[in-house]
Order: structure tokens, then C-alpha cells, then sequence
């Protein structure tokens, strides 16, 4: 027991499930013998964990962000039209991208907290919009070709002493990962956890509850941006690319036992809930499971999950925190692990 | 259980007189709006030289309507119980492939094909229920679990359409009486019968307990399982009479007949666009008739003046968020009570 209180509440299942699979990688795939091929997976996975990162701040916030598919996509499109396979306009078309993907989130956390719509409202009619609004200006397919610099990130690799080739997106992952943690740690992210939580206390113990908000959703936006530029190197481009990428995000911070509805969980927890649905897939692919049966195996896992991490979090609770009732007011749990 | 809680108490009533506001709610709100549609899009179409309101125009407007009105009504049981279906787009494709290829053409198979079609479908609901109370699943997270397990045994076993409608079931679909489709008085049917249920019966009355606040509903001895796990099961077989009604519409079952319309999001926008609280505890399927007619009206109208199809989707996701924040500037007078999920 001198390790477990370290863990965040809910976080200990996803590790095992995680290391059940990498385990069961191990012994179906021969690939994934010698550390390239968990690196291989990582790199797919990536993409996805950092979504997840970017879900995390706004449904531990207490909403729900639906539009990063939609956002992933856009990010693609745009930057393909926009580059068009010119290599000096790489890097002004990353900060646009970028920006657009800040913006996107700005209007979102705006409306949410300003206009008080329900964020699933709001981020269901920013799929909507950014949906058709691409569309429109593409007059229906993706035009354009993203350069070999924009695509460095998502395929290419970096010679990295002592690991050897480490792909970018593998390096970018961790960073965002490290940085997302420690954030987790300070002041402002154990506030968002709280407004998750219990959003009254902390308006009335003095929190900028709607600035909080407003950050988790910027926050979603640039992840999801980053995600694009990931995305866009490592398929290419399609109109596809995004299809489907918010439910798998929300799948995946739920299976990492972040409670919907905000105040519990932990950002490293649903990273890795994103690396077990990455590495399911593989395996699954691995075990000559066909594609089409890959989304009923989803579906089973995750209601699963959180069956799991619901009915037994009752008795787990009333084992540990009967003694020493927790606070309302306080933040649920320091989001660590 | 609900996944939107939402802490807006109805406690600021007195803040505008009462009149006002028991005159102007968001289902007053949503019918005004469809008329000014009508007159918006009867004007810029007239000045194209077209009448938006002829039969067929009146046809078009009535025939989107159907099928998303028909999900979108079980959709409202289920939001206003405080949980929600994203699992309706999956199930419509699959009761259309099951009433299609149960009758596979034989007009004698016409009763046990809907009546399959619907067990099954309430067999989906119960899933769903029972996933939600019992597992104690998150109704987002169970829905779309059922959803991907729909899918997958969609795309396990289908490719493209299978079964075959038997002429004359086809009737269904395309009958109509002057402008008016049989189908469409069908669903104002099943519309009306919902909203009986919902504002004359006790089990009705217990919906908006439960999506109310679930625990105080618990404590004053409603029976909160059976009614989430009802609302599922109603919410399942609005799904099914869908896919009943589009097999017969295409004259066999298409797996992704309901995806590719998105019915899924679809439907909850058009119950948020009728008035009704995404958290649950009100709201009704009279305001979400209107905000499928705004809908439906809305595409004729783009049809008629051939807007780009993409630019559809714009309109319709300002629309929503606009509408939703002019309920919520109503509901909620002072700010520090909303918790926006």
C-alpha cells in the first residue's frame, strides 16, 4: 500500500488493462519482441493520445468537447490547400494552423461559458459548422498536398542518443504528456479539477470558474491542431481523416476511469486509456479479428470499463474514505500518477 | 445517472412576471420561429420566381420530417429522463435490414417482419436500460458502446442493401393524402401519443421527476430504474418504426441508412432546438416536433434556392448553438447556477 495512494483514483485498472495488452502484443506479434515495434505503436498511437490529452481539460471540467474530429479534419484540409506542396510556406501554415485550431476552442469556451449553452450543444454545432464550412471551401474534396517539412512530424524520425530513431511524434507526445502532468499538478489544474468537481465551491471560494473553462477548451482546440499536423503526416491527406476521432478521444479518457461529468481522473491515466485503445486495435488486428467486428470489440470494452470503474468505485470508496471523509470544496484528488 | 447535470434551479419565475413567461417558453418560442421561416423562405424563394409552400414543397418539408421526427420523439423521452441515445442511427439500419429481409418480398410476412423488427428494437432498448441502471454505465458511454456494437455487426455482416419490401407495404411510405404524406400524419401520430404519455400519465409525469433530480425522484418513491430503462425501450422502438418506415421507403433495408443522415446527433439537436433541457426535466415532444419541422424546413428552403449542400451544416450548427442560448439567457436569470455539462 506505500505506492497505491500516489495513483489518482481510477487509474490503477487502465495500467493493467494497458500492460495486459502490450503483454498480449508481446506474445501475438513477433514485431513486438524488441522495443521498435512498441515505438511503431506509439507513434499510431500518438495522434490519438494527444486528443485524449486535449479531452481530458474539458471533461474533467465538467463538458464535453465533440468537435476535434471535425477540427482534425479541418486542420488537414486547410493545410494541404494551403501549402500545396511548397516547402517555404511549411511553417507559417503550422502557427495558422495552429491558431485556427486556439480559435476554434476560444469560440467554443466562449459560447459555453459566456452564452451558457450546454458544451455538448456547442461543440456538436462547431462539428456542424466546421463540417460544412471546409467543405464549402474546398467545393467538396480536400485540394492541395502537404509538404515533406509538415510531414516530418508525423512520419518522420529524429536520431536521439542512447534510444536511437525516436519518431517526432513519439517526442512531441512525451512533451506534451510531461507538460500536461506538471500542469496537472500546479494551482490552475487542480482548480479545473475542482470545477469539475463541485463548480459552485469554487466560484464561491473565489475561482475564475470561466476562465478555467475557457482554458480547457483552448486547450482541446491546439491539442486537436497538434493532432492535425500529426494526422496529416502520418495518413496524408482525406476528408476521413477526422471521421469519428471525438467519440474514440471520449472513449478512450473514459476508459483511462476519467468520470464524465468532471472532478475525477488523471491526464497520464487518459493517455494511457489512448495507448490501450491503439494497442486493442493491434491486437485485435494482430489476432486476424476482422475491421468490422473491431467496433463491437470497442464497444463491449468500454461499457466494460466503466461499468467496472462505476459499480466498484462504490465499494472501493466506502473501504478507503469512510475514515476520513473528503471535503466537498476540496479538489477531488491531485491528478497524478 | 445523468451526464448533464445541471444545477439551474427554477427559482427565478418572478424575475419577468409570470404571464410573459408562461406565454413565451421555448416551445412558443420554437413555432414562431418556424413561422418566420416560412415567411422568410416563402419570400426569398418567391423571389426566384418558385413557391416555397406549393404540394410539393409542402411534401418535401413533410417527408424529412417523418423519419427524423419519429427518432427525434423517442429521443425526447430519453433527454428528458436525463440520459441520452447514440445508439438510434446504428438500430435504425439494422430494423430496416430486419423488417426487409424478414418479409423478403412476401406479402404475408408483412406483420411478423414490423413485429420483429420492433422486438428487437426494444430488445436494444432494454440493453440500454439495463446497462444504464443495473451496470451503472454512464448513459453517454452505454449508448455509444451499444452504438459500436450495432456497427459492428452492421459492417460484420452487410455491405450494402439486403431484403425486399413487398409492393404493396410500400404504400407506407409513399401515400399520401393531397400534400400531405400517410407516413407524416403516422408520426404526428405517435407524436401526439407521446405527449399524452408524457403530460397525462404517471409514468409520464416520472420522466420529468426522474430527469428532474434524479435522487429527490428516488426519495419520493419513484420507481427511477423502470422509468430510465421504459424511456430506453420507447426511445428504441421510435428507432425501430423509423426503420420500418424507411425499408419501405427504399423498398429494402440499408445498414447506414441512419448514420449517413447522422440521426444520432441529428435527432438530439432537434430536441435541444425544441426547447427541451439537454440535462433533462423539461421540455417536450411538441417543441421537438417544431424543431424538426425547423429543420426540414430549413433544407427545402436550401434545396429550392440550391445552396450548397455543405452550407447547410453551417446554418444548422448556428442555429442550434443560437437557439439553445436564447433558452438558456431565459432559464437561467442569474449567472453562478448554470453547470453546463
Amino acid at each position: 500500500m506505500t505506492w497505491r495512494p500516489r495513483l489518482a483514483e481510477g487509474t490503477a485498472p487502465v495500467l493493467v488493462v494497458l500492460f495486459v495488452l502490450l503483454l498480449g502484443l508481446a506474445i501475438a506479434g513477433p514485431a513486438y519482441a524488441e522495443p521498435s515495434g512498441y515505438l511503431a505503436l506509439l507513434k499510431r498511437a500518438a495522434p490519438l493520445m494527444i486528443l485524449a490529452i486535449g479531452q481530458y481539460f474539458v471533461i474533467v471540467s465538467g463538458g464535453f468537447d465533440l468537435s476535434v474530429g471535425a477540427l482534425v479534419t479541418a486542420g488537414v484540409v486547410i493545410a494541404a490547400r494551403l501549402i500545396n506542396g511548397s516547402e517555404s510556406a511549411t511553417a507559417r501554415v503550422i502557427l495558422l494552423v495552429l491558431g485556427f485550431g486556439l480559435l476554434v476552442g476560444l469560440v467554443n469556451g466562449l459560447v459555453t461559458t459566456k452564452l451558457l449553452v450546454p458544451s455538448f450543444i456547442v461543440t456538436l454545432g462547431m462539428l456542424l459548422v466546421l463540417d460544412g464550412a471546409i467543405f464549402l471551401w474546398t467545393g467538396g474534396a480536400p485540394r492541395g498536398a502537404l509538404s515533406a517539412g509538415f510531414r516530418m512530424f508525423g512520419r518522420g524520425a529524429v536520431e536521439v542518443p542512447v534510444l536511437g530513431e525516436v519518431p517526432w511524434s513519439v517526442l512531441i507526445l512525451l512533451a506534451i504528456l510531461v507538460a500536461a502532468a506538471l500542469f496537472m499538478r500546479g494551482g490552475t489544474g487542480r482548480a479545473l479539477v475542482a470545477v469539475g468537481d463541485n463548480e459552485a465551491a469554487v466560484r464561491l471560494s473565489g475561482g475564475q470558474v470561466d476562465r478555467l473553462r475557457l482554458l480547457a477548451f483552448v486547450l482541446s482546440g491546439l491539442l486537436a491542431a497538434v493532432a492535425a499536423i500529426l494526422l496529416g503526416g502520418f495518413a496524408g491527406v482525406s476528408a476521413q481523416v477526422g471521421d469519428g476521432l471525438e467519440f474514440r478521444a471520449i472513449t478512450a479518457v473514459v476508459l483511462g476511469g476519467v468520470l464524465l461529468g468532471g472532478g475525477r481522473g488523471s491526464v497520464v491515466a487518459a493517455a494511457a486509456g489512448a495507448l490501450s485503445l491503439e494497442s486493442l486495435f493491434t491486437l485485435l488486428n494482430l489476432l486476424g479479428v476482422s475491421g468490422a467486428l473491431e467496433s463491437a470489440v470497442q464497444g463491449v470494452i468500454i461499457i466494460a470499463a466503466v461499468a467496472y470503474a462505476s459499480l466498484g468505485s462504490g465499494v472501493r470508496q466506502r473501504l478507503r474514505w469512510w475514515p476520513k471523509q473528503r471535503s466537498s470544496a476540496a479538489p477531488a484528488q491531485p491528478a497524478s500518477s | 445517472m445523468s451526464i448533464l447535470r445541471e444545477n439551474t434551479v427554477p427559482v427565478e419565475q418572478k424575475a419577468m412576471g409570470p404571464v410573459v413567461r408562461r406565454r413565451l417558453t421555448p416551445t412558443v418560442i420554437v413555432y414562431l420561429a418556424l413561422v418566420a421561416l416560412l415567411v422568410v423562405g416563402s419570400v426569398l424563394v418567391g423571389l426566384r420566381g418558385e413557391v416555397l409552400l406549393d404540394q410539393g414543397g409542402i411534401l418535401n418539408i413533410l417527408t424529412r420530417a417523418t423519419a427524423l421526427g419519429l427518432v427525434a420523439i423517442g429521443q425526447t423521452m430519453v433527454i428528458l429522463t436525463g440520459s441520452l441515445d447514440l445508439s438510434v442511427a446504428y438500430l435504425v439500419g439494422l430494423t430496416s435490414l430486419i423488417a426487409a429481409e424478414t418479409m423478403a418480398g412476401r406479402d404475408g410476412m408483412l406483420v411478423p417482419g414490423v413485429l420483429l423488427a420492433l422486438a428487437v428494437a426494444a430488445g436494444v432498448g432494454l440493453v440500454n436500460g439495463l446497462v444504464i441502471t443495473v451496470l451503472k454505465a454512464n448513459a453517454f458511454i452505454a449508448t455509444l458502446g451499444v452504438a459500436l456494437i450495432l456497427r459492428g455487426y452492421l459492417e460484420d455482416n452487410y455491405t450494402g442493401p439486403a431484403g425486399d419490401v413487398p409492393r404493396g407495404f410500400q404504400h407506407l411510405g409513399y401515400d399520401r393524402i393531397g400534400p400531405i404524406p400517410v407516413a407524416a400524419l403516422l408520426m404526428l401520430a405517435a407524436a401526439a401519443l407521446a405527449w399524452w404519455y408524457l403530460s397525462r400519465t404517471r409514468p409520464g409525469y416520472h420522466m420529468y421527476a426522474v430527469g428532474g433530480d434524479i435522487e429527490v425522484a428516488r426519495l419520493s418513491g419513484v420507481p427511477t430504474r423502470r422509468v430510465i430503462v421504459t424511456a430506453h425501450v420507447l426511445c428504441s422502438l421510435a428507432a425501430g418504426l423509423t426503420g420500418i418506415y424507411l425499408a419501405s421507403r427504399l423498398g429494402s433495408g440499408a445498414p447506414y441508412v441512419g448514420t449517413d443522415a447522422g440521426y444520432d446527433l441529428e435527432s438530439i439537436a432537434a430536441v435541444v432546438l425544441g426547447g427541451t433541457l439537454l440535462a433533462g426535466g423539461r421540455g417536450g415532444v411538441v417543441g421537438t416536433i417544431g424543431g424538426v419541422l425547423i429543420l426540414a424546413t430549413l433544407d427545402t428552403i436550401f434545396d429550392d434556392l440550391e445552396v450548397d449542400p455543405f452550407f447547410k451544416d453551417v446554418v444548422r450548427g448556428v442555429v442550434l448553438v443560437t437557439a439553445v442560448a436564447l433558452y438558456a439567457r431565459r432559464m437561467i436569470a442569474s449567472r453562478g447556477r448554470g453547470r453546463l455539462a
